[in-house]
């Protein structure tokens, strides 16, 4: 397999702090990379830096080609004074209005298309920026916290919808998250940033390497015992990582 | 209807009709500390054009932009409040466009009609130029209308997407410097900002869509303007406030509506 981005020593600072450190890392094609850390692990900037949004102080930055990005940021803020449709949001990104039709029923919206975009719920805006993102075709998707303002039943749906998306398209995912345990059925590979990389692998690997444990023991915990409460309400959730990680944390 | 009124309602339905996009993107963007800012540094060129004794309209579009990109450039900093900043500069650059003109030997200068316009003193050449100016800013606006609003709602994003975000913002503060001074001569740049802020606000409650909200409001800064004229006409007061209170008094009565979107 060949690397879609390779990332290399990178460093940033911002006014004497240290964001980054040293940040080495691969996204292969096809693959699903999460970014996990706590706040302040630099994850957004260096999702920023892979954008080109953001200038690294020093450090190496490869693609395989010119590559199409797509990229749903975090937030989106728009002001109240602003009529804008959902239609009228994607129509941004491509004009053709039955592809930005196309787009929101890949995300599982198309009763949104005509709703002003600030009249959301969190869950459907983070759709709607999916979308959004899609309709570039994308080769790489980036997505920074994805399942923000969604709640939980939800962030288990979109990650299963970006693992389909990934699945349908075999586009490269990057993405960004608080939290490993949701996020683990959807992932390939997951890095640990706290400024430098913590630790890395596969999100069995990792949710048991001692850097880990250290960054995120307590949580870990809490949202074990979470997510355990989930698998015999739904009895659904049923992957093999999803018991391995389970299994690990009760030790 | 004498010459003069014609002339008057002309310039000010030139100014009115680019009022509309551009103040759509002022009200969206939060952009009206910053424009009045901008009406200030005005006076600057006003002065600037009588010191090097070459035409003042020219001038006031080169220090508008100045200032903007000065502000554009200081806003990355983000070591003080982007309000405290403008706050500072918009002042300091009414006060020093005042004093430099206070300076200036033997400039007599109506600073009456400079603050709060002059529409009846409009020469035709000036309603030509006011006309050439709207056409050009509407055409600008007109091409980089999807690249100007996906700025407006996400900065990053539209960057990701391959949008030239420095040159569309560098394009929209070069818009905003000529409607100011082309505005200059309707209200006067101490009421400028009520030009572009105001029917936009009020075309906010019938628009549904961006595209409606910038033609609505050149339809009611339009109506502003006549509005204004015949009532400034008719009682005599100062035709540039009575064009704003006009505005003014129309938002009020939007206000009756429920908004939509």
């Amino acid at each position: 397999m060949s690397n879609l981005v390779s990332v290399r020593n990178l460093y940033l600072s911002f006014a004497g702090r240290t964001v980054l450190e040293d940040v080495s890392l691969d996204l292969e094609a096809g693959q699903i990379l999460t970014l996990i850390g706590p706040n302040g692990a630099g994850k957004t900037s260096l999702v920023r830096i892979i954008l080109g949004l953001q200038k690294p102080d020093s450090g190496t930055l490869r693609f395989s080609h010119r590559l199409r990005v797509g990229y749903m940021p975090q937030k989106l803020h728009i002001d109240a004074t602003l009529p804008l449709s959902v239609a009228g949001f994607l129509a941004l990104a491509d004009r053709d209005p039955q592809r930005g039709r196309d787009a929101l029923e890949r995300v599982e919206i198309p009763h949104l298309l005509n709703q002003p975009v600030t009249s959301l719920s969190g869950g459907e805006t983070q759709r709607v920026l999916l979308a959004r993102a899609l309709l570039r075709q994308p080769e790489l998707l980036v997505l920074d916290e994805p399942v923000q303002g969604v709640d939980i039943t939800g962030q288990e749906a979109l990650y299963r919808l970006i693992t389909r998306i990934r699945n349908e398209t075999g586009c490269a995912i990057l993405m960004v998250s608080h939290d490993l345990h949701l996020v683990m059925a959807a992932t390939d590979r997951v890095i640990c940033l706290n400024r430098h990389v913590c630790c890395q692998g596969t999100p069995e690997i990792v949710s048991v390497d001692p850097a880990y444990t250290e960054l995120f023991g307590v949580r870990t915990a809490l949202y074990t015992h979470h997510h355990d409460h989930e698998h015999s309400l739904h009895g659904k959730v049923t992957t093999g990582s999803h018991s391995a990680c389970g299994g690990h944390h009760h030790d | 209807m004498t010459d003069f009124l014609v002339l008057a309602l002309l310039a000010g339905l030139g100014v009115a009709i680019v009022s509309g996009p551009l103040g759509a993107f002022v009200v969206w963007r939060r952009l009206a500390y910053f424009g009045d800012t901008l009406a200030h540094s005005a006076l600057l060129g006003i002065a600037a054009g009588l010191w090097l004794q070459v035409a003042p309209g020219p001038m006031v579009i080169v220090v508008c932009l100045l200032i903007a990109l000065l502000l554009l450039a200081l806003g990355r900093q983000q070591s003080l409040a982007s309000d405290t900043l403008l706050g500072i500069l918009s002042h300091s650059s009414l006060a020093l466009g005042l004093v430099a003109m206070s300076l200036i030997p033997g400039a007599r200068v109506n600073l009456e009609a400079l603050l709060f316009g002059d529409l009846l003193a409009v020469t035709t050449t000036e309603t030509i130029a006011i006309w050439l100016a709207s056409g050009l800013v509407l055409a600008l606006v007109y091409w980089l209308w999807t690249p100007l609003l996906a700025i407006t709602v996400h900065e990053d994003l539209a960057r990701v997407e391959g949008v030239r975000v420095g040159l569309v913002k560098t394009v929209q503060m070069l818009l905003l410097a000529l409607v100011i001074a082309i505005g200059m001569k309707v209200v006067g740049v101490l009421l400028i900002t009520s030009l572009l802020v105001i029917p936009a606000a009020t075309a906010r409650r019938f628009a549904t869509r961006p595209e409606h909200m910038a033609i609505f409001g050149s339809l009611v800064g339009s109506v502003a303007v006549c509005l204004g004229i015949a009532a400034s006409w008719w009682w005599d007061t100062p035709m540039g406030p009575t064009i704003v209170l006009a505005s003014g008094l129309l938002f009020i009565a939007a206000l009756t509506r429920r908004q939509r979107g």
